[in-house]
């Protein structure tokens, strides 16, 4: 497994009001968890994954998912099985829906 | 809520669980924010899963409070870890502390996680003992069968240890799993990679005609939803004193003598004297069940 944690300046989300996770730890998908971090003027990315070697291309991945949401605040966690750049931005976009709109 | 159907066999264990229950019913136990991971693969160096492939939760169902387990058959196979064994049992001791109406168990599991075997194994037989002591105590447990993985080894043991077994034509159950036949006995024995002999030997259908599935339902998370009320309605359980235990194993015995040489479910279907075995296949649940029941009606007149 390959272990490392990013960090973006980003605006403010207004915080996830309760921790959100999409997606399933399978063979080429992954698990995102979104939490309120510690930080309202940031969102860290803490990623797990089992393809050694692609660190460039997930922060280009998450440098562009922050990009696009507000995703100030919010503590991410992730559990990769080799998951595709593709699915990588569609699961983070489909958690960080949930987080913003979920119920209790 | 959506009326669109859910297939109960595409659905992840938490669409599943949520689709199951009473909307918004929901509360979980040692959710995936505890991070209570499984040691052993991270000694292994394999991807962990937050919630190590289950969720455990209380809920209505119905307005009757219940309490259940889904696992997750997309990580590992489904398979019972350390975690996520000591989930089912936590559940289960609440189960027996708390006598909610009932325990759902949405087995989708080839049983016992290898990368933590011993663990695994022994996490499965406190499970089948937290089943029975749950039923024991007079709370009914029930099994719903539907996922990709079935319910094999261990968790095929603990299904039919279940007051009632709710099962989808996709739905598997059995305890050696195919591969692992052929792998031991050869292809002669078993050919894992013919899906139709897979499904003819272990699929719903088939556990439904031999009785050891109670309900057979639409790969659709409602009609599991209705099967489970139903359950919950007129659960009782099966008594397991000395004269049911010997009934059953009468049955078991009657079972073998009347499908000596049966290789596959559509012998066993003929022998049953089901109309059109070849077909039974193509029916859907509402059908099946029917020509069941005909066939049920007939043996007693």
């Amino acid at each position: 497994m390959e272990r490392f944690e990013v960090k973006f300046p980003a605006s403010a989300a207004g915080a996830a009001q309760h921790p959100v996770l999409a997606g399933v730890v399978s063979s080429g998908n992954l698990e995102v968890l979104v939490e309120t971090g510690a930080d309202p003027a940031a969102c860290s990315i803490e990623v797990n994954t089992s393809a050694h070697g692609f660190r460039d291309i997930w922060e280009a991945v998450l440098g562009d998912f922050a990009a696009r949401h507000a995703v100030g605040g919010l503590r991410i966690s992730i559990n990769d099985a080799g998951a595709t750049p593709a699915v990588v931005s569609l699961r983070l976009a489909q958690a960080f829906e949930h987080s913003r709109t979920e119920a209790p | 809520m959506s009326t669109r159907r859910m297939s109960y066999f595409e659905a992840a264990a938490r669409a599943r669980a949520a689709g199951l229950v009473d909307a918004g019913s929901l509360v979980e136990f040692c959710p995936p924010e505890r991070r209570r991971t499984s040691p052993h693969l991270a000694r292994l160096d394999a991807p962990v899963a937050f919630d190590d492939g289950l969720l455990a939760a209380r809920a209505t169902l119905g307005g009757h409070p219940v309490l259940l387990a889904a696992q997750e058959g997309k990580f590992n196979g489904g398979a019972v870890g350390e975690v996520h064994g000591a989930k089912i049992c936590g559940l289960l001791r609440r189960a027996w502390a708390e006598r909610p109406a009932a325990v759902l168990l949405l087995v989708d599991s080839g049983g016992v996680r290898l990368h933590e075997a011993n663990a695994g194994l022994i996490a499965i037989s406190e499970i089948m003992r937290g089943v029975l002591a749950v039923q024991a105590a007079g709370v009914p447990v029930l099994a719903l069968v539907g996922g990709s993985c079935g319910a094999f080894g261990g968790m095929g043991i603990v299904t039919r240890l279940c007051d009632a077994v709710i099962m989808s034509e996709e739905g598997r159950l059995g305890l050696s799993g195919p591969e692992v036949i052929e792998t031991v006995k050869g292809v002669g024995e078993f050919d894992a990679r013919d899906r139709s002999l897979v499904w003819r030997v272990t699929g719903g259908k088939l556990r439904r005609a031999l009785g050891e599935a109670t309900a057979l339902v639409e790969d659709d998370v409602a009609a599991f939803r209705a099967a489970a009320l139903d359950c919950l309605q007129q659960a009782r359980r099966a008594s397991a004193d000395l004269a049911a235990l010997q009934a059953a194993q009468a049955a078991l015995e009657a079972r073998h003598a009347n499908y000596p040489a049966a290789r596959d479910g559509l012998e066993i279907w003929r022998a049953m004297g089901l109309a059109d075995a070849e077909r039974l296949p193509m029916l859907d649940a509402q059908e099946f069940n029917r020509r069941l029941a005909a066939l049920d009606t007939e043996r007693v007149q």
